[in-house]
């Protein structure tokens, strides 16, 4: 793979997983949040492809694969599952409403770019000016978990805090040790299988999964 | 000598690209008429629909509300001027366009700016109850677009360090891996939801209803009549031309004249209008499928739009 496109397309994807975190605030139906959350983990298996092939890393190559199964599609097909249930899967009351919210995404972006100058200023390589990015990701990630209500919007928020992590220590690190990313990846796993657990739950006993619900104590 | 001819080459291109802004605006309208109602199951008027509409509109006795100001007959010549002289500027046909030195981006912007702007005038100048609305709705969703519209063309600038549009073009020429970089592609995307939101396109208008309670540019056109209306509607089709000519140059520049010969220009007007069509077809398929956003979601859409362009911003300077 030449230099050129090597870059390109490195760049390109982490623009996408960016792209997509700031989707997950921009629409209001929960499929839609869920299958933006699908595109950003093929995006983040790319990137770790790209890098394995680059850097003739076989060990990255595998991970990309698992990366691509768990991110891609297990996760998200869990997610959808819990979707599918609830009658109003939409997003209807943020405590800070889109515009707003995107706006804050813009503040965030411009923060995480600002917050790691110091790193992007001593990585050489084309993948850790790149770092920014993941930092946007997690950030962005982390207002939706703040600001959505929903508890599957949470939980999506959660994920995009982690595949931002997972971006940085790709580009920063050219991949962890398999061990660790296997760990991480059955961990939100098995976050993903408690919250179907309880959205079941919730559902049975209150007839939805809106967390605020949960805020009084009944008998 | 030269210099005599340089300026005559000049008129000649600007003319070549206004008549193409001008005739192909109108035809394109009725192009996605056309595909629309084909997707539709409908047979639908012809192709040159428009332009017969716009002869037919000419013919017709001037009439103006009574207690109109001269704003009201001014409008829709300022309208189509400023648009004309943004279609001389912008590289369409050329990418060395008569005045290209002074086709700043924001120059282009702002001339359309200023004749979106009069007929606002206009449509609150007749008085009326429905001009007033149309008139009020239309500068909401130009001051939404305005930012993100203003983010999108420095998301542009920054790879080409101008932002002179036929600068911006030739920068593409000399490294084409500009075009898929990821700040280019944001800057698309952000000015493809302004282009549309700007010429009043599904899902911001519906550029087809007379529903008092959706109208927006309708609304604000609605007294008009006769060769007056012949000229808005003229101007919204240079607009919609102009605006998508520039947006597949960014696309694709290739097959754009960078000389002045005849046969150059010949190619750069079949290239455009080929680039032009497809996108129009595009369009047209797609917004069959589209509802119109509800007037209080337009925010979301239009902030979306300057996310976008603030994506394209920052990773233009990262990319640095």
């Amino acid at each position: 793979m030449n230099h050129s496109a090597y870059t390109s397309v490195l760049g390109l994807s982490c623009g996408v997983i960016v792209l997509c975190a700031v989707v997950v605030l921009w629409r209001r139906s929960l499929r839609a949040i869920v299958r933006a959350l699908a595109v950003q983990g093929m995006a983040l298996a790319l990137v770790a492809l790209t890098l394995g092939l680059h850097g003739h890393d076989d060990g990255l190559v595998v991970v990309a694969v698992l990366v691509l199964v768990a991110k891609g599609a297990v996760v998200p097909t869990l997610i959808t599952r819990i979707v599918r249930h609830d009658v109003a899967s939409r997003e209807t009351q943020p405590l800070v409403n889109v515009p707003a919210s995107l706006v804050a995404a813009g503040v965030l972006i411009f923060l995480a770019f600002a917050a790691s100058r110091s790193i992007t200023a001593l990585a050489s390589s084309a993948s850790g000016r790149l770092i920014p990015y993941g930092m946007a990701a997690m950030l962005i990630g982390f207002f939706a978990l703040a600001t959505r209500r929903k508890a599957v919007s949470q939980i999506v928020g959660l994920l995009l805090v982690d595949n931002g992590i997972a971006l940085v220590a790709f580009l920063a690190t050219a991949g962890v040790p398999l061990i660790v990313e296997l760990g991480a990846s059955l961990d939100v796993l098995l976050i993903v299988v408690v919250l179907q657990v309880l959205a079941t739950q919730m559902r049975l006993r209150l007839g939805s999964v809106d967390l605020d619900q949960l805020a009084e104590l009944h008998d | 000598m030269s210099t005599t001819w340089r300026a005559l080459g000049e008129i000649v291109v600007a003319a070549v690209q206004v008549i193409v802004t001008g005739v192909g605006g109108l035809v394109l309208v009725g192009l996605m008429r056309k595909v629309r109602a084909r997707v539709e199951g409908r047979v639908g008027a012809p192709i040159l629909q428009p332009l017969r509409d716009v002869r037919k509109l000419m013919r017709k006795e001037r009439l103006r509300p009574q207690f109109a100001t001269w704003i009201f007959p001014l409008a829709p010549v300022v309208f189509v001027a400023t648009v004309s002289v943004a279609a001389v500027m912008a590289p369409l046909v050329t990418s060395r366009p008569a005045l290209g030195s002074g086709a700043d981006l924001f120059v282009i912007v702002y001339l359309l700016l200023l004749g979106s702007t009069i007929l606002a005038l206009a449509g609150l100048d007749a008085g009326t109850a429905f001009g007033g609305m149309g008139s009020s709705r239309a500068v909401t969703i130009g001051a939404l677009a305005e930012p993100a519209l203003l983010v999108t063309i420095l998301a542009l600038s920054i790879s080409a360090h101008s932002s002179n549009f036929p600068s911006i073009i030739r920068a593409t020429f000399v490294d084409p891996g500009v075009i898929i970089s990821p700040a280019r592609l944001f800057a698309l995307a952000a000015l493809l939801i302004v282009i549309v939101a700007e010429s009043g396109r599904l899902p911001v208008d519906n550029p087809v209803t007379h529903l008092e309670l959706t109208m927006i540019h309708e609304a604000m056109i609605l007294e008009y009549t006769g060769p007056d209306l012949a000229l808005v509607t003229l101007g919204e089709a240079m607009r919609l031309a102009l605006l998508l000519g520039v947006f597949v140059n960014l696309i694709l520049p290739w097959g754009i004249a960078s000389s002045m010969s005849v046969p150059a220009l010949a190619l750069g007007v079949v290239v455009l209008s080929a680039k032009v069509v497809a996108v129009a077809v595009v369009l047209g398929f797609v917004e069959v499928f589209l509802a119109k956003v509800r007037l209080f979601r337009l925010p979301e859409l239009l902030a979306g739009a300057f996310v976008l362009a603030l994506l394209g911003v920052v990773s233009g300077v990262v990319a640095k």
